[in-house]
């Protein structure tokens, strides 16, 4: 079969072979969060200029530039935008990357968070304890319900779509479909129950929010978010592995079962700990790593960390539209994302169309 | 290294798709495993490869049962070829040819002997030309060039190749057998389902003819691939010539003979000369 290979056709082929992946994208999107990050921490009813924030910033950490600042401004910095920002960085970050990395595991483009049952589990959780008066932990009861409703409803779908130690993807989603319909059913039910001030809360929790954050909210799911979003990307070969098939991956030496495991159960941790204190915020884990992909392929090593990125950086920019355009009020983040992630998602879904001629 | 079937057994309910099947793969041999549809040569190959565990009988890999090596040391002795490959995401050819170096990868990822692996590989298959094509874009036939070349480049003792020359034309039919043929001279044993009683006969040392399960026959083309036991098998007349420019048999499979039907020489002459379709 010599005679076709050869000089002209191929060597363009051959000379492109060492950039089988390009890292540049990755400190673009590190500058972009942080650009998105400094303006958000600046915008508000106090304003602060970039420069200001960055010399709090570094005040802070005992290091003094010379421009001015009020001491006002320093304490809405440091108490109320800094622990707000960081905790929208975080918890878009963590969606975007389970999104990504779920996705990845189902081999459909279409899977998020919602699919294994995280989000719904998390619902029933913070709308019973909310219903019922339920306190026992607190404050920290309505997180801590929405926490374990997740992760417990994971858990379910994952158990009853096993069987003889297998999982198939298409029972797992189907396993989610129907126990995501009792779980609105059963959410349904307690809102009919609910009395007019509990609907606030539930509509609220329900719309999702960054209103709550502190540092203490931030340091209480900070270490879910963080696991997730540096070990995640740990399995992004595997991952690519599994995008052959699963018996081809496994031919490949993946260890399927396991890789399923591990990465769903990061994923739920990671979705869980953010819908526990921020409420549901869709599109985030759906849209940013489509975007991405579209954008830098399809290649897991670099599709997960930027996704960890855009998601952050999206989250952090979404937060400052919710905060700001209806001032002083604020609108439910949820309603921002989605309003702006589903007609950016079917653009997304037309291009691909066009291109890719569907999806078979 | 061998890989070695000994009186396997494969029971769904009570039907058995493999029925007590013994089978060695040697080491600088190309075995071609034959037989009409459903009769299990499919599933013996998912057995060979470890996806489908025995309801009786063993596999060994060089000596050892097949269950006792975790995935990726066996991913370094066997490499198996599908039937086809679905990819959803928008992989190039190169990258879907790099995952096949998978088992030999440390945490630093892919190296200059990686990447000659693959190009090895891609100018084998001639698929080097589609390296920065997105897979799914590729037509069937190009997927499973590529897909052999991912086959390839796992440089694995031990191939399973689930027809490999399903989706090809004819010269890369050849050609993907003619690979088979050179990695079986440089010591590797290659076992392959073909269809096509013709390249079996010309690629393969030695054939193995699968019928409702049962290891009908197995040896050397000459000896397997004769009227008298093809007939039977496929349901099926064969005229069986030899091969004009190899020492193989070439097979012809005749027109079915129903009893009371007309055999070919007894229509008359008028309707045989009667153009089935024209140009004009």
């Amino acid at each position: 079969m010599g005679e076709a290979i050869g000089s002209t056709a191929t060597s363009d082929a051959v000379s492109a072979f060492p950039a089988v992946l390009r890292w540049t994208p990755l400190p673009l999107l590190a500058v972009l969060l942080v650009a998105a990050m400094l303006l958000a921490a600046g915008v508000g009813a106090v304003h602060l200029a970039p420069g200001q924030t960055v010399t709090i910033l570094f005040g802070w950490i005992g290091l003094a530039l010379p421009i001015e600042y009020t001491a006002q401004q320093e304490a809405v910095l440091l108490a109320i935008r800094l622990p707000r920002v960081l905790l929208a960085a975080l918890v878009g970050g963590g969606l975007a990357i389970a999104g990504a990395t779920l996705q990845g595991v189902f081999r459909n483009p279409l899977a998020d968070p919602g699919l294994i049952g995280v989000s719904g589990g998390a619902a029933l959780g913070a709308v019973s304890v909310i219903v019922l008066g339920l306190r026992p932990f607190g404050l920290y009861t309505l997180p801590l319900a929405a926490f374990g409703g997740g992760l417990l409803t994971t858990l379910l779908v994952y158990r009853l779509a096993r069987r003889g130690g297998r999982t198939e993807v298409t029972t797992l989603l189907l396993v989610g479909l129907a126990l995501n319909a009792l779980l609105g059913a059963l959410t349904s039910f307690f809102t009919f129950l609910a009395t007019d001030p509990q609907l606030r809360s539930i509509v609220f929790w329900l719309m999702g929010g960054l209103g709550t954050a502190t540092w203490r909210a931030l340091t209480m799911v900070a270490p879910f978010l963080l696991i997730g979003t540096l070990l995640l990307p740990r399995f992004a070969r595997a991952l690519n592995l599994l995008a052959l098939g699963e018996t081809e991956a496994g031919h490949l030496g993946v260890e399927t079962e396991r890789l399923r495991w591990m990465t769903i159960t990061l994923a739920a941790l990671a979705t869980g700990a953010s819908v526990a204190v921020t409420g549901i915020i869709g599109f985030v884990g759906l849209v940013t790593p489509h975007l991405l992909r579209l954008a830098l392929g399809p290649d897991h090593r670099l599709l997960l960390p930027a996704s960890a990125l855009g998601g952050a950086t999206l989250l952090v920019l979404a937060d400052l539209v919710a905060r700001t355009v209806v001032r002083p009020a604020e609108l439910p983040l949820g309603i921002v994302t989605a309003a702006a992630g589903a007609p950016f998602f079917l653009y997304l879904i037309y291009r691909t169309r066009e291109q890719q001629g569907g999806w078979g | 290294m061998s890989l070695e079937a000994r009186s396997v057994s494969y029971l769904v309910g009570r039907r058995a798709l493999v029925d007590n099947v013994s089978l060695a793969l040697g080491h600088g041999e190309v075995l071609a495993v034959v037989g009409p549809n459903g009769a299990g040569k499919s599933t013996l190959l998912r057995l060979l490869a470890g996806d489908l565990e025995p309801s009786s009988g063993e596999i060994l890999l060089d000596g050892r049962p097949l269950q006792a090596y975790r995935p990726p040391a066996l991913a370094r002795c066997r490499a198996v070829m599908p039937q086809s490959t679905v990819i959803t995401f928008a992989f190039s050819a190169l990258q879907v040819v790099l995952m096949g170096r998978h088992p030999h990868l440390g945490p630093g990822g892919e190296g200059p002997a990686d990447l000659d692996a693959v190009r090895a590989a891609m100018v084998h298959t001639e698929t080097l030309a589609l390296a920065q094509r997105a897979y799914p874009t590729l037509s069937g036939g190009e997927q499973a060039r590529v897909t052999l070349a991912r086959v390839l480049a796992q440089e694995t003792p031990l191939l399973l190749l689930d027809e490999p020359t399903a989706h090809l034309d004819p010269r890369h039919q050849q050609a993907a057998l003619r690979v088979a043929r050179e990695l079986a001279e440089r010591g590797a044993g290659v076992l392959a389902i073909v269809h096509d009683l013709n390249l079996a006969a010309a690629y393969a040392d030695r054939v193995a003819l699968l019928h409702e399960g049962r290891l009908v026959a197995c040896g050397v083309p000459w000896g397997v691939l004769t009227a008298e036991q093809l007939s039977p098998v496929f349901r099926l007349r064969f005229a069986v010539l030899p091969h004009p420019a190899l020492d193989c048999p070439l097979l012809v499979p005749l027109p079915a003979e129903h009893a009371g039907a007309p055999r070919s020489h007894d229509i008359p002459l008028e309707r045989r000369d009667e153009p089935v379709c024209t140009s004009r």
